[in-house]
């Protein structure tokens, strides 16, 4: 049954969703947008290193996005000014990585697949190892929810309750890692930062617990996929911004309906 | 010495516990420790014990030199000027600032109820009261609507945090508190914001809760005149430790006046105003906050 391209397709995005959504609140919660789209960049980077020493892109993708968060957090737990380092580590990362795909000798490489995604050149190993990374970093938040909100609403309180949010800190610095590997090939490297950012901002206007809000935005990732794949089906276009897309049209339609709900709240 | 509840207190046993302080703090020259309390004695059941303590963010020592213990059931108030460290000693204490010298030692699994200074709660994450108040141990609806009806918010479980008055938000932070059930309640400038009838409810709140609770309450304030008369033990703080003792040896402590005096004259008559009631009135004032001060004449 796996065999047709379009039904990989789906549930590789479907996979991709269930970690994203969750990840997403939290990066929208903690205003980490520029820290996922620094590490996303840099996927480029993993991406020429992979093809240079010819392993798998996954394993190089990961390698960088890890080293990348990793600076990034030990930089911002410095009090470094993140606005300009995140932008300077992330552009740098995006043009050292395409300057070093174009050093690679023989086979030409089609960038547009990493920059904006192939989730429609999914195959059944891709497929595994989306799914797996995926779930395992939903299992990784559900696992770690309670310390996580609580260390994100306050580090204090969360020390005072004896957690460490250091740790919780790194936690979603590897989920990040591992979400950018795995959604390399379905939205690319320019369009992961939206997959996590569009469907948590669209679902806040309409949840009213933050676990509402994480399990609305993979309901609303999901309805992105499966409207942007079936828009890349009808209209031919490219599978990777129409999903996207789609999320972000869902995000427009979110903000009457979140002030309609609210009036509707009130008493 | 076993603390003794502060309401059944007697004129001889407050006596005792101020004069070696008054002798010693009149002394001091405003350095460290003034001579006037007692050394620090190593105690099994202390909560919190701190010895040399020395806190500072890659410049100098914004604290140092701080020996520091709480005791069960003791009631202890950090009071000084704006950036003498007050909130950097509690941070230190509960172990959310890493020392640069000395050390702190916290009870093994101690349980602590922490009311910080100010909280934000980013638009962007939706709470609701009653989510908030299971962050991160998970308390049954009964539990908690228990202890916000003690806290005096009872209808307020199903609202968003940041719809809550400044009151309302404080009384929350109080009831997440009180629901770990905590052996040292910390307050850190828990009415900041908050208007002066509603400072004063707030305290005597606190003051019912800790009676029914026995916990120990560490507390920083500038509200000198509400917080230093519901205190065992006033710690007034400038980088270092001025002077401590009871409320009426740290108000006559030349440390703190040099700190307080000018600056805060309304607290410092306020209080003593109180204080002269007491003496010649026995029980007309506000007994929430005399009770020590009747002993004493």
């Amino acid at each position: 049954m796996l065999d047709d391209f379009f039904l990989r397709a789906v549930l590789a995005g479907l996979a991709v969703v269930l970690a994203t959504g969750p990840l997403g609140c939290f990066v929208v919660w903690r205003r980490m947008a520029y820290f996922g789209d620094a590490t996303a960049h840099a996927a480029i980077l993993g991406v020429a290193l992979a093809l240079g020493f010819s392993i798998s892109i996954f394993i190089g993708t990961l390698v960088v996005a890890l080293v990348m968060a990793m600076t990034v957090a030990v930089l911002a737990g410095r009090g470094w000014a993140m606005d300009t380092t995140l932008g300077v580590l992330a552009h740098s990362a995006l043009a050292f990585g395409l300057v070093a795909v174009s050093f690679l000798p023989g086979v030409r490489v089609d960038l547009t697949a990493y920059l904006f995604g192939d989730i429609l050149a999914v195959n059944r190993v891709d497929l595994a190892v989306i799914s797996g990374g995926a779930v395992l970093v939903a299992g990784l938040l559900v696992w770690r929810w309670s310390a996580l909100l609580t260390a994100t609403l306050s580090e204090d309180l969360a020390h005072a309750a004896g957690l460490h949010p250091a740790r919780e800190r790194l936690v979603l610095t590897l989920a990040l890692a591992v979400v950018v590997a795995v959604a390399l090939k379905v939205v690319g490297a320019l369009l992961i930062a939206a997959l996590l950012i569009v469907p948590a901002a669209a679902a806040r206007a309409l949840a009213r617990s933050p676990e509402a809000m994480a399990l609305l935005a993979v309901a609303i990732g999901a309805a992105a996929v499966l409207g942007g794949l079936r828009a890349s089906l009808v209209w031919d276009t490219p599978a990777g911004p129409s999903i996207v897309a789609v999320a972000a049209v869902i995000f427009a339609a979110s903000l009457p309906l979140g002030v309609l709900a609210r009036a509707g709240a009130r008493p | 010495m076993p603390r003794l509840p502060r309401r059944t207190m007697s004129a001889a046993q407050v006596s005792a516990r101020s004069d070696p302080h008054a002798g010693g703090c009149a002394d001091g020259e405003g350095g460290q420790g003034c001579g006037a309390h007692p050394p620090l004695q190593p105690s099994p059941e202390a909560l919190i014990t701190a010895r040399g303590l020395g806190v500072g963010f890659g410049g100098p020592l914004v604290l140092r030199d701080v020996d520091f213990t709480i005791a069960p059931g003791e009631i202890v108030t950090i009071v000084g000027p704006n950036g003498s460290g007050k909130s950097v000693l509690l941070r230190a204490l509960l172990g959310i600032l890493a020392p640069r010298r000395g050390q702190v030692t916290r009870r093994r699994g101690l349980r602590v109820g922490y009311v910080p200074q100010r909280l934000h709660i980013d638009q962007a994450l939706p709470m609701p009261v009653h989510r908030f108040l299971s962050l991160p141990q998970r308390h049954g609806p009964e539990a908690q609507a228990r202890v916000l009806a003690r806290v005096g918010v009872p209808d307020v479980a199903h609202k968003q945090m940041t719809v809550l008055s400044g009151g309302q938000f404080q009384r929350v932070l109080l009831a997440r508190a009180l629901l770990a059930e905590p052996e040292l309640l910390v307050l850190d400038e828990p009415t900041q914001g908050l208007d002066q009838p509603g400072t004063a409810a707030f305290y005597r709140l606190i003051e019912a809760v800790r009676g029914e609770l026995g916990c120990a309450v560490l507390s920083v304030s500038h509200d000198l005149h509400v917080v230093m008369s519901a205190s065992d033990r006033v710690i007034c703080l400038n980088g270092h430790i001025c002077c401590q003792g009871t409320p009426q040896v740290v108000l006559n402590a030349p440390e703190y006046r040099a700190l307080f005096g000018p600056g805060t004259g309304g607290a410092l008559a306020l209080y003593q105003h109180h204080h002269d009631h007491a003496h010649d009135h026995g029980g007309v004032a506000e007994p929430a906050t005399l009770d020590q001060q009747e002993g004493h004449g």
